[in-house]
């Protein structure tokens, strides 16, 4: 009956009810699509809600620690050399997309900073993310990857890790940026740096001449240790604002394919309806003919 | 334990002594804290300096818990790698490394906890602000004497079977660590 009605329907009807047709199967798929979509981008977000309440949990242990790190270089005064320009430069972002802008704030913070001088800078990436964005204008600027970043949350020893990292890899710089993501509240972060040193900045600081019984074994351990706990700190930061983000942008992507599916059912009732009348129409027009 | 140990003493470099002598250290630096302090006490008295009246930002944390945020403490006895050391207000501005043993905090109340550290580092500022950061830290009276021998013969059989010079070391570290731990536990 269908095959008839479609053979008939150029000379009697015009050619609506084939659209009518062929658009009722395409949006039924559309519409189941668009629903499983909304159920991935829903658990997705149930996900990030929970893992977003551990990493909230753990900040909150890490943000004095982090803080107490930075105190001494601020309150010793601490400034890069000036006669060193060479820089080393951590994205702290992970592997995992998804989640907003988080990556890409970090990687367009770090074009910004190079956007003149791409000479004196090493780039260490902290995740997947930040060195496939930066590995199409930066590349020769990254000097390595860390990877299988965001899958569990981040323990002191992974910072260890990475310090041993920099510390073996022989980069040689004069000063350098931690990049990261500072977790504000669920719906906002802000993207900023954090200085990291070196032991001839220390020598140099303007008031490193208050601080009693220093010698280079202390200055050199001290150092290796806060760059560990800095880089344990902004990858708690990183972890945080990242699931929050990933939360906020899953619940409107949910909202988002609510909407969609709204419309689609409707154009979809609204298209079943206009065949089934134009069915009927087939029939009645067909019987009164006979 | 082994992982933390490792992170210190690899990376920091710092030779090691044996522990006896550390432990002289030790005692001779914390009767020199003491009779520092009572000076200072005399000293605060006699109206000249203001030590130990002047409040002290202590901030005490390890990778998982925070035991002080920017807190006032009387005094604070400390291990450290160049001796054991106590920390007043208004001491002089300074850093060291910590090393595994047993830390004091004598609060402001008149109270003392006592804390196992691992490792870390201590930074005292100016404006009397002390920041302890370390790796792992736990209360004396929450450590558990059967598991820290068990911890500690672990890390004597680590050490006698390591293959590699680095291995060693580490496995020597922490067995240093992990006898300490046993000190701390049995202390309590």
């Amino acid at each position: 009956m269908f095959r008839r009605a479609t053979l008939l329907i150029p000379q009697n009807v015009g050619s609506d009810q084939v659209r009518g047709m062929a658009t009722l199967k395409a949006i039924a798929m559309r519409l189941k699509s668009v629903k499983n979509i909304q159920k991935i981008t829903q658990s997705m977000k149930m996900v990030s809600a929970a893992k977003f309440n551990r990493a909230e949990r753990e900040l909150k242990v890490a943000r004095p620690y982090g803080a107490g790190t930075v105190e001494f270089f601020e309150k010793a005064n601490v400034q890069p050399l000036e006669d060193k320009p060479q820089q080393l430069i951590i994205a702290c972002s992970s592997d995992r997309g998804l989640c907003g802008a988080i990556h890409s704030n970090i990687c367009k913070h770090i074009k910004a900073l190079l956007a003149t001088d791409t000479s004196n800078a090493a780039i260490l990436c902290i995740g997947d993310k930040s060195r496939a964005q930066l590995s199409r204008v930066l590349a020769n600027n990254i000097v390595a990857q860390v990877g299988e970043v965001g899958r569990t949350p981040a323990t002191f020893e992974d910072a260890a890790k990475i310090t041993t990292f920099i510390l073996n890899s022989g980069i040689d710089y004069g000063s350098g940026k931690i990049i990261y993501n500072r977790f504000r509240t669920v719906v906002s972060y802000d993207t900023l740096e954090l200085p990291i040193h070196t032991a001839a900045s220390i020598n140099a600081a303007e008031k490193i001449g208050v601080y009693d019984s220093l010698d280079a074994d202390v200055i050199q351990s001290y150092l290796e240790y806060s760059l560990t706990s800095l880089l344990f700190f902004t990858l708690k930061e990183g972890a945080c604002s990242e699931q929050s983000s990933r939360m906020t942008s899953m619940d409107s992507a949910s909202k988002n394919a609510g909407e969609m599916i709204d419309k689609l059912t409707l154009t979809y009732n609204r298209t079943r309806q206009a065949v089934i009348t134009g069915e009927l129409i087939e029939i009645i027009s067909g019987a009164a003919a006979v | 334990m082994q992982p933390i140990s490792e992170v210190t003493g690899a990376s920091t470099g710092i030779a090691r002594g044996d522990i006896v002598e550390l432990t002289s250290i030790h005692k001779s630096s914390r009767m020199f804290a003491r009779t520092a302090s009572t000076l200072v006490r005399q000293v605060s008295r006699a109206g000249t300096r203001a030590y130990s009246d002047a409040p002290m930002a202590f901030t005490f944390a390890s990778q998982s818990q925070v035991f002080y945020n920017k807190e006032n403490v009387r005094q604070v006895d400390v291990p450290s790698f160049s001796g054991s050391f106590g920390i007043l207000p208004s001491h002089v501005p300074s850093l060291a490394i910590l090393k595994p043993g047993v830390l004091t905090v004598f609060e402001a109340d008149g109270a003392t906890k006592k804390f196992f550290v691992s490792s870390g580092i201590v930074s005292i500022n100016e404006g009397s602000t002390v920041q302890i950061l370390a790796e792992e830290a736990a209360g004396v009276e929450d450590l558990d004497l059967a598991s820290a021998k068990d911890v500690l013969s672990k890390a004597h059989s680590d050490a006698n079977s390591a293959s590699s010079e680095e291995a060693k070391a580490e496995a020597l570290i922490a067995v240093e660590v992990a006898e300490e731990l046993v000190k701390a536990a049995e202390s309590r």
